[in-house]
């Protein structure tokens, strides 16, 4: 019956909510990418000479491959040469009170629940010294130094503790990797840089809230984290509210190193502009996520919720290498409108009793195109490996896409894999039943979703979870009902 | 008081008239059993006052406490009070049968300025309305429908009647397929539900429901249009002489 093609009208034209212009001024370097400029950059980090080799082996050896198009999405090609690689922001006064701020930005920040003093400062207005981010920051800072714990910049760490760095960077992600790893390493602006040292439980979710200028880093980030013998962290990326950003490729660089029986759990909610309804503008995200089990019983966890973006080209990865290591990689992506995701997991085990699991939850939803892309790898040597794999599509609408790829790679038959899937549809019949308890379909809508997506949501610190629930209903609002 | 007015209601499905004049008024406090052979067009009736897509109204109009019904969109009907006890209920993955009537029972109590039920409020109701239905209070946690037995699917659109106390019921054939012990217990749901302010229009095949529920009034369908209309001895009539015996001579004489 007619309601599920005007729904689909509905979403299709709803508007991404959470836009806004940066106001930002912009200390730029000119366009195009070559030596130069890489020597620029590195130069203004006022960076150790290793550091600038390894960028530019980075970007000679970029010169050498081409993008990769294997990804089942499509945009047009992108000119390197016509992006700006450095952009130091500059101070600029901003709003004096919320009330100088979009009526409609104020809406968002409220129907995610984001508190009044977060929403003056995600839409820059001056707060006053107590609330000031920084302060916060300082804070947070000298407790986790108590510890020994390192949390920064990356450009920080790098005049502060150049030799952690040199050791683990590119160590799990090599320039080599692939082209927007290559090209990330040559012009990587910032990131964060995490050391948990031994047998240090680190006593708060990490967040990049509480880091300094962690705003300013959008497009080529480069994240290192490390937890070193019986240790643990939880880091949280990316937040649900509105992110600001002019700049439409994103090449990101994570990389997670677990010694011995330490334990790394890293959360990411993207909510990047995904363009307008009408599939124009929106982020190029092409992330290179991977973690890697170096020790004995290490334990490495990805939970991600992909909201945003035009397209998303990512595969948060784990190398077990380490006897009795175990990887998960919890995941929801939702498309609307012409979003492209292309998202899944890499389980590479090579470390004897290694286990992995893989929960992968897609959502579509106008005309949207939503795939998964996993690889699960035994090798010769992983004994008694095990993993398991669900990958469940739901669609929303009769013009989206959900296509599923597993790749399972095995070397070892002591290995117990196994592989489910399912793919479902919210039909009319589903929306009426709700609409005739007195329910609208925009809020059957998020209910269903929510309820499809609880798994991975109930992975997410709580708090953190309860806004990404908010933020999948928003994300699907339309004008429907 | 009038509560439900329905005129000369004509409503075409992908070109098909299935609705071929319906007249039918149903006051406060009153049971309506529309009985009548398959393909006679009783479930299309009971789609189209709830408000479901994808039906043409060529003619006629229908009037629920003043309002005209068939301009308002099927949540705000259910808001306002109708409630359609569904043949085939949905199954809902993912979705709690708690939080599923949490949610429409607070929607409903916002639109009539009500105050919305607290987490604890709301589940001692749960399960006093639970009782109604012998239903074990773990069901509340299962999603919606999801592995019920069809049994077990009826007795729930009864439980969620017994939730929203609609103004007007609509039982889409929820006998069909009911053993015997779930018929009384659907049956006595409805009885102990029914009071002078509410009506039900109960659309079945067959007599044995009107046993339990006893019917002001009975109406027989045939080819979208009321062809007789009597007390509950017209259903015993129906069950003697049977469907085809109407098709052919339409209309029974005592």
């Amino acid at each position: 019956m007619g309601n599920g093609n005007d729904i689909l009208e509905k979403l299709t034209q709803s508007d991404y909510k959470h836009g806004f212009v940066s106001n930002i001024e912009q200390e730029l370097a000119p366009k195009g990418l070559n030596e130069d400029i890489i020597r620029f950059i590195s130069q203004k980090k006022n960076e150790p000479d290793w550091m600038l080799e390894w960028r530019l082996k980075a970007f000679r050896y970029w010169q050498t491959m081409k993008e990769p198009k294997w990804a089942k999405v499509y945009y047009p090609s992108i000119d390197y040469q016509d992006i700006h690689y450095y952009a130091a922001p500059v101070k600029k006064p901003g709003p004096k009170s919320l009330d100088e701020v979009d009526p409609e930005l104020i809406k968002t920040f409220e129907k995610l629940g984001i508190p009044l003093e977060e929403q003056k400062r995600l839409s820059g207005v001056a707060v006053d010294a107590v609330l000031d981010s920084v302060s916060v920051a300082t804070t947070f800072k000298d407790k986790l130094a108590e510890l020994g714990i390192i949390f920064c910049p990356i450009s920080e760490a790098l005049q502060e503790h150049p030799d952690l760095v040199r050791q683990y960077i590119g160590s799990v992600v090599p320039y080599t990797d692939n082209y927007f790893a290559a090209l990330n390493s040559a012009v990587f602006s910032d990131g964060s840089f995490c050391y948990i040292p031994k047998g240090v439980r680190c006593p708060m979710e990490l967040s990049t809230y509480f880091r300094i200028n962690a705003s300013s880093t959008g497009q080529f980030e480069r994240t290192l984290i490390i937890a070193d013998e019986g240790s643990y962290v939880s880091y949280l990326e990316g937040c649900t509210a509105p992110i600001r950003d002019e700049n439409q490729l994103h090449a990101a660089v994570v990389e997670l190193i677990a010694h011995k029986d330490a334990e790394i759990k890293y959360s990411t909610v993207q909510n990047w502009y995904p363009g307008d309804k009408e599939g124009k503008g929106g982020i190029y995200n092409f992330v290179t996520k991977r973690g890697i089990c170096l020790g004995e019983n290490s334990r490495i966890s990805w939970t991600q919720v992909e909201t945003g973006s035009a397209i998303t080209w990512k595969y948060p990865s784990c190398i077990l290498k380490g006897d009795n290591s175990v990887g998960e990689f919890y995941s929801v992506a939702l498309t609307n409108n012409f979003q492209q995701a292309d998202t899944g997991t890499k389980m590479i085990h090579i470390g004897k009793n290694t286990r992995s699991r893989i929960i992968s939850k897609g959502i579509s939803a106008g005309r949207s195109q939503n795939s998964y892309r996993g690889l699960v790898k035994i090798n010769k040597k992983a004994q008694n490996a095990r993993n398991f794999s669900q990958c469940d599509s739901l669609l929303i609408g009769d013009k989206c896409g959900a296509h599923t790829f597993p790749y399972i790679d095995i070397e070892n038959n002591t290995a117990i894999v196994e592989h489910e899937a399912t793919t479902s549809k919210i039909s009319d019949d589903i929306l009426f039943y709700f609409n005739q308890r007195g329910i609208s379909k925009e809020d059957a809508i998020g209910i269903v979703v929510n309820g499809y997506a609880r798994e991975i949501l109930n992975q997410l610190p709580m708090e953190f979870a309860v806004e990404a629930r908010k933020l999948l209903s928003v994300s699907l609002e339309g004008s429907v009902g | 008081m009038s509560l439900l007015k329905i005129e000369n209601l004509k409503v075409k499905v992908e070109n098909n008239l299935i609705l071929n004049g319906i007249n039918l008024e149903v006051n406060e406090g009153e049971i309506h059993a529309i009985m009548g052979p398959n393909g006679s067009g009783k479930s299309t009736l009971a789609s189209v006052l709830a408000g479901k897509e994808g039906y043409e109204i060529v003619e006629g109009s229908v009037w629920y406490k003043g309002m005209n019904l068939l301009e308002l969109p099927a949540d705000i009907r259910a808001k306002e009070g109708i409630f359609l006890a569904f043949q085939y209920p949905v199954e809902i993955p993912g979705v709690t049968n708690a939080n599923f009537m949490k949610t429409a029972v607070n929607e409903i109590r916002k639109y009539r300025n009500l105050e919305t039920y607290d987490a604890m409020e709301f589940l001692n109701v749960m399960k006093e309305k639970a009782k109604l239905v012998e239903m074990d209070t773990s069901f509340l946690n299962r999603s919606v429908n999801e592995g019920f037995s069809g049994g077990e699917k009826k007795k729930n659109e009864i439980f969620q009647l017994a939730m929203l106390e609609p103004t007007l019921a609509i039982l889409d054939e929820t006998d069909s397929g009911l053993d015997i012990d779930a018929l009384r217990i659907v049956a006595n749901g409805v009885n102990s539900l029914r009071n002078e302010h509410n009506a039900f229009i109960i659309i079945t095949h067959y007599q044995r429901l009107l046993n339990y529920i006893i019917p002001d009034f009975v109406h027989v369908l045939n080819k979208g249009k009321i062809i007789q209309s009597g007390d509950k001895e017209l259903a015993l009539h129906l069950e003697e002489y049977g469907y085809d015996w109407i098709k052919q001579n339409g209309i029974i004489n005592n």
